[in-house]
């Protein structure tokens, strides 16, 4: 079966003067329809550089990166946005949402840009928000709305264009523990709805809440399978440490 | 992209931030209104003009022999009847002519002396009696005008000009009698108000016939004649036939001048537009500078809004999208400092104008400054170009901005 994310062998590496740093150190790895995966890594790990080029906001330096069937991996910028538009719904940490624009305004956005015509846009975006259930903020300006609220809306406006996979960046970072859980079982309730979402984060709290973990250090994964096995938690040191003087497997 | 709501969100950011939205349309402001302003006035300036030869007679040709042209003792001339053959011989161009005879001589009635009033000597040609009007523009009001038993005879009558009749007669002329240098005239018309009836003016006029007007100047030839053309399109022709006939005479391009009154308004006609296009280059000037002004506040937009533009990469905005989305905020911004601007100017050219008419004193039927669509059009057109022209280069900035640096950007 097709894989929906598929990254074979992915390396990124950046020129830093003299030095040459391997953001992604050779990345494999597949998605399939349906899951619920957390890319999980402290900073400097390669987690963010991983989220870029699966949201094809980036390129790898080499390797291929297949999303749908289809090789994004040597895109050019519009292309990609097109790809953006149509297979993916991004949920940011700081919400993103456009401030002069009402909550309706953001969530068509992405419909604008597919070239939706305004009453399918009004329609779908009315749905996403009802999916959201803040339907009746639909006129209101972000700042009139709270931090989860406002996540909320930027939920529904990743899911108005009705994407392929959801990619959210630390999408708690910015909200308290109450309504962070709120945002997060929101999340594996879209994942129970059929959804494939893939969650960046450092925090392994909110990373066992999805299915599967695939964790990065120094550009390279290091775990890759259930999100209830401790190594899916823990660098590979401090699982050395755990287990005394036995061996890694 | 959506029209619709760059342009709505273009309002939006001009309503939210009025100072600044001000102060970075005041270029376009000031330059468009400048437009308006020397358009209105230009285009005033040449009704007013058009207005004055109309009143004049734009029919009107004038002729002056300066000299006699083969040397100092050459006996070469022209007389009034050769001017009277002309016209019989070419009756499609010129419809009548008239000697005209400036007379300096003080005019008295009783013990009042009239110092500035001016005698002019014509025939009887001077006045069409089928149109009611004199060659110089007036319609007698009263009486009769000169006619060819005055002229021929050289009787002492004068038609004379509202002014006279008032101040000398109280509005009672007719049969009464003034001197002109010692002699006596009977003044047998009145002519209607032309100017504004005060010394000095084209309505403190005398005509007497020519012949008697150079006896008082003691000479012996007409130097000046009036001709008309049978219409305005036939003046350049007529004026021809006149040049050619008096080289014929005179062998000397240099000895008589011919003037038509449609070449005079042409000739100035085209200057006032050489002149207001000098002024609408500079007042252009402003509306360069206001356009930088646009591209300054447009390129610190995309600066503040780099992660709008970011969010916006990343929901699927394509560079198109984001590039006619500043462009678009930048024709609004320049396009509603052009309604400003235009607004601006239609204000002051009408206030010009009442400043011009009270300085003048000429009245409402005088100088009146109007904006024309076409100024209105054009300037309305540049200021939006300019905002579109001036705003590609930060709109092609912001489409050209990586979407993740664009996304990190605090």
């Amino acid at each position: 079966m097709e894989h929906l994310i598929e990254l074979r062998d992915v390396y990124k590496i950046y020129r830093m003067g003299e030095e040459s740093v391997h953001a992604l150190d050779g990345v494999s790895l597949a998605i399939d329809p349906g899951e619920f995966v957390a890319i999980v890594g402290s900073s400097g790990s390669g987690k963010s550089t991983a989220m870029n080029i699966i949201g094809c906001l980036d390129v790898p330096t080499s390797g291929t990166y297949h999303l749908g069937g289809i090789d994004v991996s040597t895109m050019e910028d519009d292309q990609q946005a097109e790809i953006r538009n149509k297979m993916l719904g991004f949920i940011f940490q700081q919400y993103n949402l456009i401030p002069k624009l009402t909550v309706q305004e953001n969530v068509e956005l992405p419909l604008l840009y597919a070239g939706v015509d305004a009453a399918q846009r009004h329609e779908r975006a009315l749905r996403a928000l009802g999916r959201v259930g803040l339907a009746e903020k639909r006129k209101n300006l972000p700042s009139q709305l709270s931090g989860g609220q406002q996540q909320r809306v930027s939920i529904a406006r990743a899911l108005a264009g009705n994407p392929s996979v959801i990619l959210a960046d630390e999408p708690t970072g910015a909200l308290d523990s109450r309504t962070g859980r709120e945002v997060l079982t929101f999340l594996q309730q879209l994942n129970a709805e059929g959804d494939t979402v893939v969650l960046i984060t450092h925090d392994n709290s909110i990373a066992v809440k999805a299915k599967r973990i695939i964790r990065l250090q120094d550009g390279k994964i290091i775990y890759d399978g259930n999100a209830h096995d401790p190594r899916a938690v823990v660098s590979a040191e401090e699982y050395q440490e755990i287990l005394g003087e036995g061996e890694p497997t | 992209m959506n029209f619709g709501q760059s342009f709505r969100l273009a309002i939006k950011s001009l309503r939210t931030s009025k100072m600044r939205a001000l102060l970075t349309m005041l270029g376009i402001i000031i330059g468009v209104a400048a437009v308006i302003i020397i358009t209105s006035l230009g285009n005033g300036m040449k009704n007013y003009m058009n207005k004055q030869f109309d009143q004049l007679g734009a029919n009107l040709i004038q002729v002056q022999v300066t000299g006699r042209g083969g040397g100092t003792m050459s006996s070469r001339s022209v007389d009034p009847a050769d001017m009277y053959a002309l016209v019989d011989k070419y009756p499609g161009y010129l419809s009548g002519v008239s000697p005209y005879v400036r007379t300096v001589g003080t005019v008295r009635h009783g013990s009042d002396e009239y110092t500035r009033t001016s005698t002019y000597g014509v025939s009887e040609f001077y006045y069409d009696a089928s149109r009611n009007q004199a060659m110089s523009g007036e319609k007698l009001e009263t009486g009769r005008f000169l006619t060819y038993i005055d002229v021929s005879r050289r009787q002492n009558v004068c038609v004379i000009g509202n002014y006279l009749a008032q101040e000398a007669f109280q509005g009672n002329a007719l049969g009464k009698t003034l001197t002109i240098q010692g002699s006596p005239f009977t003044v047998v018309g009145v002519l209607s108000e032309k100017a504004d009836s005060t010394a000095g003016s084209g309505d403190d006029v005398i005509f007497i016939p020519y012949e008697n007007a150079m006896t008082l100047n003691g000479s012996g030839s007409v130097n000046f004649y009036l001709f008309n053309s049978t219409s305005k399109d036939t003046s350049a022709s007529a004026k021809g036939i006149i040049e050619n006939k008096l080289f014929k005479v005179f062998q000397d391009k240099d000895t008589y001048f011919v003037m038509s009154s449609a070449e005079m308004l042409d000739a100035m006609n085209s200057m006032l537009n050489t002149l207001m296009a000098i002024l609408i280059l500079i007042a252009a000037i402003s509306l360069l500078v206001g356009g930088i002004g646009i591209m300054n506040i447009m390129l610190v937009s995309v600066t503040e809004r780099t992660r709008e533009i970011g969010v916006r990469k990343s929901l699927g905005a394509k560079r198109k999208d984001i590039r006619s989305q500043f462009i678009i905020e930048a024709g609004t911004t320049s396009a509603v400092g052009g309604v400003i601007g235009i607004v601006l100017g239609i204000i002051m050219a009408n206030i010009l104008t009442n400043v011009i008419a009270f300085v003048l004193k000429t009245g409402n039927d005088g100088f009146v400054a109007i904006p024309t669509l076409t100024g209105i059009a054009v300037s309305f057109g540049v200021s939006v170009g300019v905002g579109i022209l001036f705003g590609y280069l930060p709109a092609n900035k912001a489409a050209r901005l990586n979407p993740i640096d664009a996304l990190r950007y605090d």
